[in-house]
């Protein structure tokens, strides 16, 4: 199972990662060999093993329905690279095209 | 001429599940805040923290579900969709994908058979007093009221509960400038329910929303309060277009759609499927309404210009733009519609027993179908009238149980609670808590109409005089100077009118009884007690007797 350029090129989209066509060569190799690893585990015969949805086997963690103090706003904007007295500033997001 | 298509609507609505603090921190979700004051490490996506499932918002999710006649998985677990956009800050929603806590469930809605677009049809003695004051909903257009209304089920594909993002806001006005971020609403739990593509016309799709509205409001699961984001609505629309009938050649292996990947959604041979939109922005029903009829036109123009088929162009989303009434296209949020969902590590997943599905059943309490049908069944209403009490919310119901248990007659409590009560409430802007006059005060009073000894216009003046002044009836119709009028006195002005008016008596006996109508206003001049109908009875009774 190799991966081709053109997959990495779509994931580095969708992880809104610009790579140069130097970079988009070396990450298909090495990204392709980790898949290629990780293939190993399709040789494990798991017939007759139930398909887990989870990797620990707990259910039902749940808290009780109540306020607890979070952050204040100034310790919750304190990393935001742009701000103004309230708010994240981002570039404009527009809905229509 | 009806159309030569049918429009497919499939919705999907996002309701806010009334908890106190957010799905998988303890932030408080209470709306209006200002910006930014109520996040904390989990919701605004610090790297180390962890989410810890809301109990309540399960259970809410989860009564919902039971309620939509939904089938309620025993293992139901979350997974990340990733994405990136500004409101976002993980960068993934929490949301459910091939397990959802719930799945193929329905609602049933009250249809109009008439095809659209012969008009409303309300029945006249309702509209009496001009359109129905203050409801949480307006009788449903379109519906021709008695006797002539159908129920149909609208299939519900899943109903899931996920997180909720913030809210960028962008000043237009100023032009270019920054969006800005708020992260209050971040992580609020929203449960998404999906219909099937059931609904087949605009009118139906409203239909169904507010029932559905009813529905969460009996429940209480949510406020659903549109202007505050609690209810948001998406819709899937397409048309199928009938080709067949023009000579065209039918359509071979239409490729059958699949809505969000469980649907299959195929148009039948000799019917062309166009390429279907979603539409967002709708800020209320009415808007959704409006919506789907613009875009039913604007697609079916569309299809007429390109001949352009389902699968031939990808789905699209537009906007709803209130102001120029019209749908626009968006930029879809991201390049290609793939999330990579996966298991989201940090949560465990749920099971949920037999027992305590049963449980969540018996604690339903009556839903507003089960009320109707024993409103119409207790009191003798007709279901157009047990869908309007019922729609006002239960509180009202349960006022119009007591008036129509004390008063002993259904249809005139009925009358009296849509027309003079919701009328009062309406313009006084209170709910039926803070209506001054309780179920067996009025009760005493629709008695006295009941008897025929006060005319309805009378007895609303009473009403109006009990509001006023907190009086009983008895006592509001003695300082009104009301007495009853007595049969003696009622015969004595028929006679003195017909004595003095031969020639309408002469009109009555020729078989146009229309002539004594124009005697009731004299009457009523005479003795403002008097009841018109009762007058009138009695005049053709007089008029009978002289041949
Ligand atoms: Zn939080």
């Amino acid at each position: 199972m190799s991966l081709t350029r053109a997959e990495v090129e779509k994931v580095s989209l969708l992880a809104r990662l610009l790579l140069t066509e130097e970079e988009l060569g070396w990450m298909t190799e090495q990204l392709g060999a980790i898949l290629e690893y990780m293939a190993l585990l399709g040789e494990v015969d798991t017939t007759g093993v139930e398909p887990m949805a989870h990797a620990v086997e707990v259910s039902n963690v749940f808290r009780p329905d109540g306020v607890q103090p979070g952050l204040d706003r100034e310790a919750a904007l304190a990393n935001a690279p742009h701000r103004d007295a309230e708010c994240y500033l981002v570039p404009a997001v527009l809905g229509e095209v | 001429m009806p159309e030569p298509y049918t429009v497919v609507i499939g919705l999907e609505v996002h309701v806010q599940l009334l908890t106190e603090s957010k799905l998988f921190c303890g932030c408080s979700t209470r709306f209006g805040s200002a910006p930014n004051t109520q996040t904390c490490p989990v919701c605004i996506g610090m790297p180390g923290s962890l989410p810890v499932m809301n109990r309540r918002a399960v259970e809410l999710a989860l009564r919902t579900a039971v309620a939509l006649n939904c089938e309620i998985p025993h293992f139901t677990k979350w997974d990340r969709k990733n994405y990136y956009y500004p409101d976002l800050p993980k960068g993934y929603q929490i949301s459910q994908y091939d397990l959802p806590l719930s799945r193929d469930g329905w609602l049933e809605i009250m249809v109009s058979p008439l095809p659209s677009g012969e008009g409303p049809g309300v029945r006249a003695d309702v509209l009496e007093e001009g359109p129905h004051p203050n409801p949480l909903r307006a009788p449903t257009e379109g519906w021709s009221g008695e006797g002539t209304s159908s129920t149909k089920r609208i299939g519900i594909i899943r109903a899931h509960l996920e997180e909720d993002a913030g809210k960028s806001m962008h000043d237009e006005a100023a032009g270019k400038g920054d969006s800005r971020i708020d992260l209050n609403r971040t992580g609020t739990p929203l449960l998404e329910i999906v219909s099937q593509p059931d609904l087949r016309s605009p009118e139906e799709a409203k239909t169904y929303l507010t029932e559905l509205k009813l529905l969460l409001n009996y429940l209480g699961v949510s406020d659903c309060n549109m202007q505050e984001g609690s209810l948001r609505v998406d819709a899937n629309v397409n048309l199928h277009i009938n080709v067949a009938e023009k000579g065209t050649a039918p359509e071979k292996g239409i490729v059958p759609l699949l809505l969000r990947g469980q649907s299959p959604f195929p148009a039948a041979e000799g019917i062309i499927a166009t390429p279907i939109v979603e539409v967002k922005n709708m800020n209320s029903f009415r808007a959704v309404e409006r919506a789907l009829a613009y875009e039913a036109q604007r697609q079916y123009r569309e299809y007429q210009e390109t001949g352009r088929k389902l699968g031939e162009a990808p789905k699209s989303t537009r906007g709803w733009d209130e102001a120029s009434q019209t749908t626009r296209l968006q930029r879809s949020k991201e390049e290609s519609s793939d999330y990579r969902y996966f298991p989201d590590p940090d949560l465990a997943p749920v099971i949920v027993t037999e027992e305590e599905i049963e449980q969540i059943r018996a604690d339903l309490g009556e839903l507003p179908a089960a009320l109707r049908t024993r409103l119409e069944q207790t009191y003798g209403i007709t279901p157009y009238d047990s869908d309007v009490l019922v729609n006002q919310g239960r509180p009202l119901v349960d006022y119009y149980i007591e008036l129509a248990e004390a008063c002993g007659d259904g249809k005139l409590a009925s009358n009296w609670v849509q027309q003079s009560v919701l009328r009062t409430l309406n313009e006084r802007q209170i709910g039926i808590a803070q209506f001054p006059v309780r179920p067996a005060a009025l009760a005493e009073l629709l008695s006295v109409v009941k008897s025929g000894k006060l005319e309805t216009v009378r007895a609303r003046d009473v009403l109006q005089a009990m509001l006023e002044t907190g009086k009983s009836a008895a006592e509001a119709m003695q300082a009104l100077g009301i007495v009853e009028v007595d049969d003696a006195a009622v015969e004595a002005l028929c006679r003195e009118l017909l004595d003095a008016n031969p020639k309408i008596v002469a009109e009555v006996q020729a078989g146009k009884e229309k002539g004594v109508g124009m005697l009731i206003g004299q009457a009523k001049r005479k003795n403002p007690n008097l009841n018109a109908a009762r007058f009138r009875e009695t005049c053709l009774k007089l008029i009978q007797g002289m041949n």
